[in-house]
Order: structure tokens, then C-alpha cells, then sequence
């Protein structure tokens, strides 16, 4: 196994501490290490395995069984598309499909400048504004095309004005 | 004292009900008003963006709606120091439509009350059924929630009382009540609103079920996707361990209990019980097969409780007011109240909450508000979510309770409720369920990861013009393969999005199939867009819009589209003032 040398694990090995070396400690320490890193990085859930004496490849079951789990960074904005059934029926998935041929990325994905992934969810709590696109925590509502360029523009020059 | 109401739940912090709210504070602060206390509510249900209320002593409650931060500086001038309301943005008729079709118990306290605030929910008789229940022998709490007929309100609608007595005399010490705040549904946030309006109601049923039970361990397993959700149950849980309603020796009686919550991680089938004890153990979500089932073995083998959020803040209104008053709401077989999150082509959507025995038309209409554009008519409901089915308009007047429902083929479910009219395919809607269920399947059995897999991929066909009639039979047959055979509740109940539609809205499958063509507009591949010359006015608006530039005008022209450069994004359709893009 390659252990990556960039990676500081120090506040990994703090969050095995705090939630206790148990089984049923997996899943928060690996919430709490993505909350670090932003995703789970390799040599972190080899880490959690010695730690917890379990398997690397349980700690991997466990992470590709649960959506919320990244094994990958992510671009710097994430843009969530909802894919709830209110917007699925006001026109999201038009709004997803869109979205991932402009960006040129699948679902998943993340842009080759690193400034963009996009995401899928369902429901977002907030149907009567659907479709709904998130992008970080900002809320957009009854989102068409038109408002999608203007979003990405508006992201962009953000991040060739700093 | 007077009050400022701002609803602030994720629905209104969507919308900016922070930025309202804080602008409330600011000139409160700036004019010096005294007398006026601002309270952030959980939401109330309907959504209007910012929903603002005012209740002043003398002359009662007033409703705004759609507020912004701009107009907060006109409220406070004209409406609190004036005593003039401002006019323009007051709550119209179709909001007071919205609340007075409705029955709210178990939503008593959502957008009333500030969640963070425990003194709030104990003026309105927070915690008085956990005293009254401590006061009896659990065995007594028991008989009470049997008799008042509470059924679980997470899909499957199992008598709430029967499975505490399962746990109750199943041997050994050491129990749990698990709270199912998974909300996996992906239309449905009855729960999130519940837990980010009144987490105390919550806590309160865990506790009263705990003491029923015999459990001294509670673990509310909540969405992770539910940030504000988790945030406001935390601090309610310290605030109600302060005041001793939660931890060691509680009120004094002798009995303990205490809560932790624990964040799902993003899978669909951890709502279902042993999946979701097995993710709590710390693995991979899977189910297993039943029985035994979690009330005898449960959690680390021990007899556990999994309640529904809804269900378990059913509980104080139960011990409450009694199960005579809860068995007088509703009807035979399904009693008491059930929140809907409806959504889709209806004019006020967001949560309603009604008595069993409702009819889906008194829902639709009453609450509802009826049909988002007034002309079109309703072409069906769909109720349950992955796990429900599109039931046609010829059905409306099916009563709400979980006989009926099942009867049409449909369930129950959890809540969720979305409206259809004329643009929406049911074809596409079936498709739509059936990706969800085969992302989510976790893959265990064969039924559901083969079956599934095989029913989409013959849906895609039918969507995309490849459709053969054979088909239709071939879907039925898998759908009743994959109900009887799979291991659980997923697979069980996730064909009946397909076999419902294919049995109300066959002919939209045929027209699919023999036609190639989505009577609806929606299923793309089936779709062409052109410009019909007689309706266009030569306005333009579709290539200003086009974003492809597949459309071709020039002043004082039709406009026409290349179906070459076509992405079929809608976006001109939207754009049209005179529906001439079909
Ligand atoms: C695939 C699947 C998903 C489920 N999701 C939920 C859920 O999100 N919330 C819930 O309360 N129950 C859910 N259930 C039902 C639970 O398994 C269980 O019946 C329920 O939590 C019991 O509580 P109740 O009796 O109070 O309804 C789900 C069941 C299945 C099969
Ligand atoms: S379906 Fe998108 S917010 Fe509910």
C-alpha cells in the first residue's frame, strides 16, 4: 500500500480518538474525516482500519455503500442538482442534463480547472421553489437554463477575480 | 407582548427568512420598540418564500408572505408602530385555504414556536405527557397507545402499542428506541420539518416509548442531508437533559433515559429497519431477512423499538388528550392525523396535515388549492414515493387510510404526495421511481438488483422509442416476480410505480410504444421542437434564449430551429410568450 506523504493525518487520528476505537464508530470518524479533507483520502481509511483492527476492505464497503462518501477531492464550488420528485416533474432532470454537457462532467464529476463538481440529491425540503439548484449553500429556485449561465458566469468571475 | 414570527426552516432559509429576520432585529433594535419579542419559527408548512406573522394582543395575527428584506423597514414603520398593516403584502385567500382545510396536531407547534427554545414548547404543554406517563405503570402506556389506534407512519403502518408490548416482554435488560428519521423518499420532508420545527415532541415520544418499553437507550437516526435538522435536535436534547425531562433519574421518578443522534450517511434503504441497524453497528446497510424481528432482536441483538419521527410525535398528543380524543379523529382501521408533503402542479404546496379518511380530491383541492394553472386538468396523484403508485383521476375520491390506499395497489408511504396534470408522462414518472430504486437497491438479493435492472432498462426502451407491446407483459410479470420474491420492503414495493401506471395509464405506454410519440412532451427522444409559423409572432425571445444556437431569426421573421444543433434543453418553449414551440 502507498502512503501518501502529503497528507497530514494528524487531525484524522484526533477524530478516531474522540468517537472511541469501536466498530460502531466507523461511520462518524469517516463523516468526520471527509468534514476534515473534504473527501476521504486512501491512506486515511487504511489509517482507520489499523486503528479500529478491521479490514481495509470493510472500511472500503462501507465508504462506496453510502452515497455521502468522496474518495476523490472535489472542485471548489459543488453544485447539487435536486432530483426529488417535485423537481423531477418541473423539468430537473433537463436542468441536470444541461448542466453536465456545459460543464462538460458526468454526475460525480469534477471539472478539469477543479473549480466545479456536480452532484445529484433528492429533496431538498424546498419543492415549492423547484427545480432547485444548490451550489455550496446558496439556494436557487425555480432554476431554467438561462439562470444556470448566469450562475456558472457569475462563479467564474468570482474565481478569476481573486 | 407582541411577537414577530419568521419562518425559518430550510424552506425559508432558502428563500432568505435569515436576512428577514435579521433586518426584524435590527429595527427593532434601531427604533427602540419595546413589546416586541422576534421569534425564528421552524417552517409552517406552505411555501411562499419568507412567510412573516404578527400577533399583537389587540388585534391578533396577521400573515405576510413573499417578504424580503426591503420591505421589512415598511412592516415595522406602518404595522408595528402604526398599527396599520401594509396591505400589499398580506398572506392572501389562498393561504387562509391552506390552513383552515387542515387538521394540526402533530404540526401544532411548526412555525409557532421557536425550536430552540424549550420554555416555548412547555407553555404549550411540552413534556406534561411524560410527567402524566411516569405517573403509570408502563404496562398502562401501553394499553393507551393500543387503544387509540396509533399506527406507524413511516409506510408499513403497524400498531405502534403492539410492537412496544413485543419489546416490553421480550427478556433482558438492556433495550433501545430507534427514532427512523431517515426520510429517504425523495418528495417527502414531513419529518425534517417536524424535527427542525418541534424537535421536543420528538423527544418527548422517544422518552414516553422508552419508558413503555423498558429502554434506557435511545438513537435518533437522522439524514444526513438534514444539517438544520441535526443542529436543532442536539441542542434540544441538552436543554431537556438540563431541565432533567432526559438522562439520569428523569423528573424525579427513577427512570433513565437518554438520546443520541446518529447521522445516516446517504442510502435509500437504511430507512428499512434492520438496514438501518446494521448501519448503526457501523457496516454496509444491509437488510437482512425477518424474522426475528428488531422488537425481540434488535441492535446489537437486543430487543429494539423503530418508531417513525411522525409516529413517535404522535405519542404526547395520545397520552396527552387521551386515546379516546386521537381515536376520535379519523376512521375505522386508520386513526388520527397523517402530514402529506405535496408538491407538483398544485397551487399551494409545502406540508398539510389532514385526518385519516380525507379523500385525495378533498386534499387536492382544499389545501391544495387545486390546479397550479387553473385550466388544466388533473391527470393523477402519485402517492408513497419509490414505494407508491400514480393512482388516476378517476380515483380521487379514495379515502386516505391504509386499506384503501392499499386496495388501489398504491400504499400509504411515509408522505410524500405530487400532483400531475397533462405535462406530466407517467411513463417517465415510473422510469423516473425505478432509477431511484435500482441506484438505491443495495444489491443483496436477486430480484430487486436483477429484476429492477431489467424492468428500467425495458422503461428506457419505451421512453427512448425502442418500446414493443410485448413488453407490457413482460414488465407486469417482473413486477410481480420482484413483489413476492425480494428480501425486503425495497424490493418488495418498488415495482408499484410501474404496475400502477401500467394498470391507470396503460394507454400512455401504447401511445409510447405503437406511436413513438409522448403525448406529454417529455420524453425527448420521442420529441422534435419546431416553430409553428401560424401561433409565432416573430418576437424573438426563443433565440435570445437558446443557448445552442439552434435557433435561426432575424427581425420582422419566423423563427425556426436547426435539429441538428437542437439539445432539446426546453428553453425556448419556456421563453415563448405564445406556446408556438411544440
Ligand atoms: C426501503 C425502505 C425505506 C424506508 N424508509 C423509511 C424512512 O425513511 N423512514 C421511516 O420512518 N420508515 C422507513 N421505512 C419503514 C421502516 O422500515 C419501518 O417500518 C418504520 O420505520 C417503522 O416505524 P413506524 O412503525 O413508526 O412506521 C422504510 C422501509 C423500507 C423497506
Ligand atoms: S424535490 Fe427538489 S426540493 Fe423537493
Amino acid at each position: 500500500m502507498n502512503k501518501n506523504p502529503d497528507i497530514d493525518l494528524t487531525p484524522a487520528r484526533e477524530a478516531v480518538e474522540s468517537r472511541g476505537r469501536r466498530r460502531s464508530s466507523l461511520i462518524p470518524i469517516l463523516q468526520d474525516i471527509q468534514k476534515i479533507y473534504g473527501y476521504v483520502p486512501r491512506p486515511a481509511a487504511e489509517m482507520v482500519a489499523e486503528e479500529l483492527s478491521i479490514f481495509p476492505a470493510e472500511v472500503y464497503g462501507t465508504l462506496t455503500f453510502y452515497a455521502q462518501f468522496r474518495l476523490e477531492p472535489r472542485g471548489r464550488h459543488i453544485i447539487k442538482v435536486c432530483q426529488g420528485t417535485a423537481c423531477h416533474v418541473m423539468g430537473g432532470k433537463d436542468i441536470l442534463d444541461y448542466l453536465s454537457g456545459r460543464l462538460g462532467i458526468t454526475t460525480g464529476g469534477t471539472t478539469s480547472d477543479g473549480l466545479f463538481s456536480l452532484e445529484r440529491v433528492a429533496c431538498l425540503g424546498c419543492c415549492g421553489i423547484a427545480p432547485v439548484v444548490v451550489v455550496d449553500e446558496k439556494f436557487f429556485g425555480h432554476v431554467t437554463v438561462q439562470k444556470i449561465e448566469s450562475i456558472i458566469e457569475s462563479y467564474r468571475q468570482g474565481a478569476s477575480g481573486e | 407582548m407582541n411577537k414577530v414570527l419568521v419562518c425559518a426552516g430550510t424552506s425559508g432559509i432558502s428563500a432568505g427568512a435569515l436576512e428577514v429576520a435579521d433586518a426584524f432585529a435590527r429595527e427593532i433594535e434601531n427604533r427602540s420598540l419595546k413589546g416586541w419579542s422576534l421569534v425564528r419559527t421552524g417552517d409552517r408548512g406552505l411555501f411562499r418564500d419568507v412567510l412573516v406573522d404578527i400577533v399583537t394582543e389587540n388585534s391578533g395575527r396577521v400573515s405576510y408572505q413573499y417578504i424580503r428584506e426591503q420591505d421589512v423597514a415598511e412592516i415595522v414603520q406602518s404595522h408595528l408602530i402604526e398599527g396599520k398593516p401594509v396591505e400589499k403584502l398580506l398572506a392572501g385567500e389562498d393561504y387562509r385555504d391552506f390552513f383552515s382545510g387542515q387538521k394540526r396536531v402533530v404540526l401544532e407547534n411548526c412555525g409557532e414556536i421557536d425550536p430552540e427554545n424549550l420554555g416555548e414548547y412547555t407553555a404549550r404543554g411540552g413534556y406534561r405527557a411524560l410527567e402524566k406517563s411516569l405517573r403509570q405503570p408502563p404496562e398502562d402506556i401501553i394499553e393507551t397507545v393500543k387503544s387509540s389506534g396509533l399506527k406507524g407512519r413511516g409506510g408499513a403502518g403497524f400498531p405502534a402499542g403492539v410492537k412496544w408490548e413485543f419489546a416490553r416482554s421480550a427478556g433482558g435488560d438492556e433495550k433501545y428506541i430507534i427514532c427512523n428519521a431517515d426520510e429517504g423518499d425523495p418528495g417527502a420532508f414531513m419529518d425534517r420539518s417536524i424535527l427542525e420545527g418541534d424537535p421536543h415532541s420528538v423527544l418527548e415520544g422517544m422518552t414516553i416509548a422508552g419508558y413503555a418499553a423498558g429502554a434506557s437507550r435511545g438513537y435518533i437516526y437522522c439524514r444526513a442531508e438534514y444539517p438544520l435538522a441535526i443542529e436543532k435536535l442536539e441542542k434540544a436534547i441538552k436543554d431537556a437533559r438540563g431541565e432533567k425531562f432526559l438522562g439520569e433519574d428523569i423528573l424525579g421518578s427513577g427512570f433513565s433515559f437518554d438520546i443520541t443522534v446518529k447521522e445516516g450517511a446517504g442510502a435509500f434503504v437504511c430507512g428499512e429497519e434492520t438496514a438501518l441497524i446494521a448501519s448503526v453497528e457501523g457496516g454496509r446497510g444491509m437488510p437482512v431477512s425477518r424474522p426475528p424481528f428488531p422488537a425481540q432482536e434488535g441492535l446489537r441483538g437486543k430487543p429494539t423499538v423503530i418508531n417513525n419521527a411522525e409516529t413517535l410525535a404522535c405519542v404526547r398528543h395520545v397520552i396527552a388528550r387521551g386515546p379516546g380524543w386521537f381515536s376520535s379523529i379519523g376512521v375505522e382501521g386508520s386513526r388520527g392525523t397523517k402530514v402529506f408533503a405535496l408538491a407538483g402542479k398544485v397551487r399551494n404546496t409545502g406540508l398539510v396535515e389532514v385526518p385519516m379518511g380525507t379523500t385525495l380530491r378533498e386534499l387536492v383541492f382544499g389545501p391544495g388549492g387545486g390546479m397550479e394553472e387553473r385550466n388544466s386538468p388533473i391527470k393523477g396523484v402519485q402517492i408513497g414515493g419509490p414505494s407508491g403508485g400514480c393512482l388516476p383521476e378517476s380515483l380521487l375520491d379514495t379515502p386516505i387510510d391504509y386499506s384503501s390506499i392499499t386496495a388501489t395497489g398504491a400504499i400509504m408511504g411515509s408522505g410524500g404526495m405530487v400532483v400531475m396534470d397533462t405535462r406530466t408522462c407517467m411513463v417517465d414518472v415510473a422510469r423516473f421511481f425505478l432509477e431511484f430504486t435500482v441506484a438505491e437497491s443495495c444489491g443483496k438479493c436477486v430480484p430487486c438488483r436483477i429484476g429492477l435492472k431489467r424492468m428500467l432498462e425495458v422503461l428506457t426502451d419505451i421512453t427512448e422509442g425502442r418500446g414493443r407491446m410485448e413488453h407490457l407483459e413482460f414488465l407486469e410479470r417482473i413486477s410481480s416476480t420482484v413483489k413476492s420474491s425480494a428480501l425486503c420492503g425495497l424490493g418488495n414495493t418498488a415495482p408499484n410505480p410501474v404496475a400502477t401506471t401500467l394498470k391507470y395509464f396503460r394507454q400512455e405506454y401504447v401511445t409510447h410504444i405503437k406511436e413513438k410519440k409522448c403525448p406529454s412532451g417529455v420524453c425527448l427522444k420521442l420529441i422534435e421542437f419546431v416553430v409553428v409559423d401560424e401561433k409565432c409572432k416573430k418576437c424573438g425571445k426563443c433565440y435570445g434564449v437558446c443557448p445552442a444556437g439552434a435557433v435561426s431569426w432575424e427581425k420582422g421573421g419566423y423563427a425556426s430551429i436547426d435539429r441538428e444543433k437542437c439539445i432539446k434543453c426546453r428553453a425556448c418553449i419556456n421563453a415563448c410568450p405564445f406556446s408556438a414551440i411544440e
